[in-house]
């Protein structure tokens, strides 16, 4: 097949990628893209190249030892349910972005702790990636059939240019969100979707191979059952080989948790905890199925070709030395999908970590605690794009250096075995919170040491050097030294018996060191999280996640800003107290912290509350995560800032409202009040002139003036009438305010009425020698009850008559016709009603009001009852605000 | 010499009980229907007592009251509310305002004669 015919089968392959990347982005929703089966297929990123071409080349020449590579996984599926889910939980609880970030908050989110799993997983990934690059690179050209090509410049080779596409791909659907914690479904949809691909193309070339090429696996198994080397192939080999085996499985165990890209996809790509009850047992069918026909497919490349040949690319080799070009294009297709799968997961993950845990941290923090939050996340982008760039040309370049001397198996195991130096302070990390981040540093820096002495110097010696002393003497001659045989341990593979070592001593470094140092108060923080992970919410709202140290005069100083030097005093008093803690303490502890973060969310509110206190703690200890989070909380308090102002708002509003409503009801009280009081005032007055005038009669020894003594008995007869008459009014009132009175209403003539009211008060008028005119002589009918209206023309003339002045007052009344309503008005020439009172004058007792001023001529509820009259005939009564001299007031009657 | 009386209310029927109550017992009797009308005589005159309703039109008898207070040659008066006003407030404030006796209406002519006496004794 030609190189552009090949180049053009990748260049669609990858746009088909690109749709459906595209396609699961846009209906992020979707069922097709949220279900435990694309949970599953993903998780296959598992099966790289390695997986793909590389098993078989182990099955070839080492027999059944490429099953312990799944054995591990397999083992640990159904504790995920267990382990997984816990880690998944708090990986969402606390928004983790990668396996460093993980680990690092597991030990109090210790910064340069994130920087060293970054450098390992970069350091273990590295070459991992450089190995799928060369399997493309070497599929690549089998299928171009120029064996014998291998480019000198990087223009000229392919892979270079692959590498790159897979670089823009990674970097399109892996750095849409500033926050990594957001899931990447374009990107996992698409690993599904190989994982389909992969697993097909393997199973058909499987089948063909088996079935077509052989008769069937019994025919493959006694053909090669007759090779000398058989029964090495097909079993354990001794004690030793199972040494190697239980190492292996081990390592693979501890690899699917967490090799960045399994990490990425079982832990930050979860979306649904119940996924993982499918992914339990399909996850291990999935590595079984790709596994069925590995040996077979081994066994019969085997006996075609001779040792020469690649074992590794049987697959390949099959089909194409039978003439089945598509069969082989199918596979080769199936590899690189395996290939882009993991490079693309990988490159992800790493660039995550990158960026986050060792660029900005360590190079960009100040920068970023200035800038605007969007730029920030421009630059967090930019920074993540290039990482993945850079990851993938510095793979490139490493399988350009390296890896062509190596097989894809071992490169693997490598990759295994210094990923693996994250183990003892992620496992035991989970469920015992006595691990310290000091401990794990030193258990993993002793690990990462013993692995490059045992494994990565051995490797670039023999690179460079192209001899094998080290290997064969040890360092120095000694030969305990020595890297493959350390102490005398020379049964083990290489890659296992750097595994045995660097984990031996990891976790030895490990646990002794968490035993005899004890983390900071942040750091148990964290730790009590992490391990009791069903309560940590409740430990996280009782935890200060704050970094660094602050002085307890700092935190005073904070307190008295907004307490108040008095109040922060006593506070921290009473802390010292309980605490049983000296006065003079200098640093803080969590507890102060808490402490004061509590007092001070009381008046500024909990986001604020921990940025103020973490303006008093080191600030060159706050990692990005933090940053950002502050960044976040502040925005979330800014907002719900603003919903609190509205909200006041809205509460003062409705808080004035009630106090109107309350004043109003007070005033109503107390105009009870005073109803009652002025009632009782007025009723006493009669009474008093009552009972003295009796009183003065009953002593009276027979010298009191006869005329004296009936002047004493009209004024008993006259307090009586007025009692009466008050009692009159106030039933009368009462009556008519809670709307008990019936009116009797008939068709009268209102000339006549008022003629009546006229009459009953020409008396009193011609008493103070005043006049009152009727100007209108009109006769007109309409319909009133009329005793009720009498009482209010009578109640209108004697206010009038009471405000004229003697001899000189007049009093007016007429009337007149609207359209809808007759219109009566009496009006005098007296001292008129104050403009302020005008409004006033209808309510009940009004005067008393105004006692002060004005005595009481009446019972106070003259106006008060004819306003009820009017009201009750359907008409209105109103003092005329207009005129000028003297009072004039006007009701109506409707006509009907 | 007669004891002087000042007797201020705007109810006719109270004050003309009073006036003969008074007279009888020999007092010269006063009479204002008014704060302001009191003022003016208390100008010319020095009674021993004044009895002093509250609630009047124009001026008060709070304001009679501090008036008299105000008044020099007038501090040998003794001051008497007789007032409808009767809740406990109410007479604390007068008694506060430098009131001799606070009495409240309906009353017993009897009695405050005796009383008055008393005051002058």
């Amino acid at each position: 097949m030609s190189n552009y015919a090949l180049i053009v089968i990748i260049v669609v392959y990858l746009s088909v990628l690109f749709y459906i990347a595209f396609f699961a982005e846009k209906k992020r929703q979707s069922k097709w893209v949220n279900n435990p089966y694309v949970y599953t297929l993903s998780l296959a990123v598992y099966c790289s190249a390695w997986t793909y071409y590389g098993s078989i080349g182990i099955a070839a020449n080492s027999g059944i030892n490429f099953l312990t590579i799944y054995l591990g996984p397999v083992i640990a599926a159904p504790l995920w349910i267990v382990l997984l889910r816990k880690i998944i939980r708090i990986s969402k609880q606390h928004k983790i972005s990668s396996i460093a970030d993980f680990i690092s908050l597991r030990y109090g989110n210790h910064r340069f702790l994130g920087a060293l799993v970054t450098l390992i997983c970069l350091f273990g990934t590295l070459p991992y990636i450089s190995l799928q690059l060369k399997a493309v690179s070497e599929t690549f050209e089998i299928m171009a059939d120029e064996t014998s090509y291998t480019s000198t410049y990087v223009i000229d080779d392919s892979t270079f240019y692959v590498a790159l596409l897979l670089a823009v791909f990674a970097t399109f659907f892996g750095t849409q969100n500033t926050d990594a914690s957001e899931k990447h479904k374009g990107i996992i949809a698409t690993v599904a979707f190989e994982s389909v691909l992969k697993l097909l193309f393997f199973l058909i070339i499987g089948v063909y191979i088996t079935f077509y090429l052989f008769d069937g696996t019994t025919d493959i198994y006694n053909q090669i059952s007759t090779s000398a080397n058989f029964k090495e192939l097909t079993t354990v080999n001794g004690l030793e080989g199972g040494f190697n085996w239980f190492f292996t499985t081990a390592l693979s165990f501890i690899a699917i948790f967490l090799l960045p890209r399994q990490f990425q996809v079982s832990v930050l790509e979860n979306n649904r905890e119940k996924h993982l009850k499918k992914a339990i047992w399909l996850f291990p069918l999935y590595l079984l199925l790709f596994n069925v026909f590995v040996i077979f497919i081994a066994w019969a490349g085997k006996l075609t070709f001779d040792a020469s040949v690649n074992a590794e690319y049987y697959t390949l080799l099959l089909p194409l030395k039978n003439g089945n070009s598509f069969l082989a294009t199918l596979v080769f297709l199936g590899g690189f999908s395996a290939v882009i799968s993991m490079v693309v997961v990988s490159t992800l993950a790493l660039s995550t970590m990158v960026s986050n845990n060792l660029i900005i941290p360590y190079g960009f923090l100040d920068k970023f605690i200035k800038n605007l939050p969007e730029r920030n996340s421009k630059y967090i982008k930019t920074i993540r794009r290039i990482s993945i760039f850079t990851i993938i040309i510095a793979a490139y370049f490493f399988y350009v250096s390296f890896s062509k001397e190596l097989s894809l198996y071992s490169i693997g195991l490598i990759s295994f075995v210094i990923i693996s130096q994250l183990a003892p302070s992620f496992f035991i990390g989970l469920y015992w919170n006595r691990g310290s981040s000091k401990a794990a540093i030193i258990g993993m820096v002793a690990g990462l040491a013993v692995t490059i002495y045992t494994l990565v110097v051995p490797f670039i010696l023999k690179a460079y050097t192209g001899t094998d002393d080290f290997v064969q003497y040890g360092l120095f001659n000694i030969s305990s030294l020595k890297p493959y045989a350390l102490f005398g341990i020379d049964f083990l593979s290489p890659p296992m018996h750097a595994f045995f070592w660097s984990m031996s001593i990891n976790g030895l470094c490990y646990l002794t060191f968490s035993l005899t140092s004890k983390g900071n108060y942040r750091e148990r923080n964290y730790a009590e999280m992490f391990v009791d992970s069903k309560n940590f919410t409740t430990l996280q709202d009782s935890a200060l996640v704050w970094k660094g140290e602050a002085y307890v005069a700092d935190i005073k100083n904070v307190l008295i800003r907004f307490l108040g030097e008095y109040r922060a005093n006593r506070a921290l008093k009473i802390f010292f107290t309980k605490y049983k803690l000296s006065p003079d303490t200098q640093l803080a502890d969590a507890r102060l912290i808490n402490f004061s973060e509590k007092l001070l969310t009381g008046s500024i509110g909990s986001a604020s509350a921990k940025i103020l206190i973490a303006s008093v703690v080191k600030e060159e200890q706050i990692s990005l995560v933090e940053v950002l989070k502050i960044l976040e909380e502040s925005k979330e308090t800014i907002v719900s800032n603003k919903v609190l102002i509205e909200k006041s708002e809205e509460l003062s509003q409705l808080t004035s409202k009630l106090k109107d409503a309350n004043d109003e009801l007070i005033t109503k009280d107390k105009q009870k009040d005073d109803f009652l009081d002025t009632v009782a005032h007025e009723l006493k007055t009669p009474i008093t002139g009552i009972r003295a005038a009796t009183e003065l009669l009953m002593d009276d020894d027979d010298d009191m003036p006869n005329d004296i003594k009936n002047q004493f008995l009209t004024n008993i007869l006259q307090d009586s009438d007025r009692l009466g008459r008050l009692i009159n009014n106030i039933l009368d009132f009462e009556k008519l305010e809670t709307g008990r009175l019936n009116l009797t209403i008939s068709q009268l003539d209102i000339q006549q009425t008022i003629k009546k009211a006229v009459a009953s008060t020409q008396h009193i008028a011609a008493k103070k020698g005043i006049q009152i005119n009727v100007k209108n002589v009109h006769r007109f009918k309409i319909k009133y009850d009329e005793d009720r209206i009498l009482q209010v023309l009578y109640n209108l003339l004697s206010n009038a008559i009471k405000f004229c002045e003697p001899e000189t007052g007049t009093i007016e009344i007429d009337y007149k016709l609207g359209s809808t309503v007759l219109e009566i008005s009496v009006s005098d020439n007296g001292k008129g009603i104050p403009p302020e009172d005008i409004d006033y004058i209808f309510d009940k007792f009004y005067q008393s009001q105004h006692q002060n001023t004005i005595k009481p001529e009446g019972s106070g509820l003259g106006l008060a009852i004819t306003k009820q009259i009017i009201e009750k005939h359907n008409g209105k009564i109103w003092a005329d605000k207009a005129r000028k001299k003297g009072a004039k007031l006007v009701f109506t009657l409707p006509f009907n | 010499m007669k004891h002087k009386i000042l007797i201020v209310d705007d109810e006719p029927n109270i004050v003309m009980s009073l006036e003969y109550a008074f007279k009888k017992q020999d007092f010269e009797v006063f009479i204002a229907r008014d704060g302001s009308e009191a003022l003016e005589i208390l100008k010319e005159q020095t009674p021993d007592i004044v009895l002093l309703d509250i609630m009047m039109p124009n001026v008060d008898g709070y304001q009679t009251l501090k008036h008299i207070n105000n008044t020099s040659g007038l501090e040998a008066s003794k001051v008497v509310f007789l007032t409808a006003k009767n809740k406990a407030s109410d007479i604390e404030k007068g008694l506060k305002l430098g009131a001799d006796k606070y009495v409240t209406k309906p009353f017993s002519v009897k009695k405050l004669v005796s009383e008055i006496m008393e005051l002058l004794t």
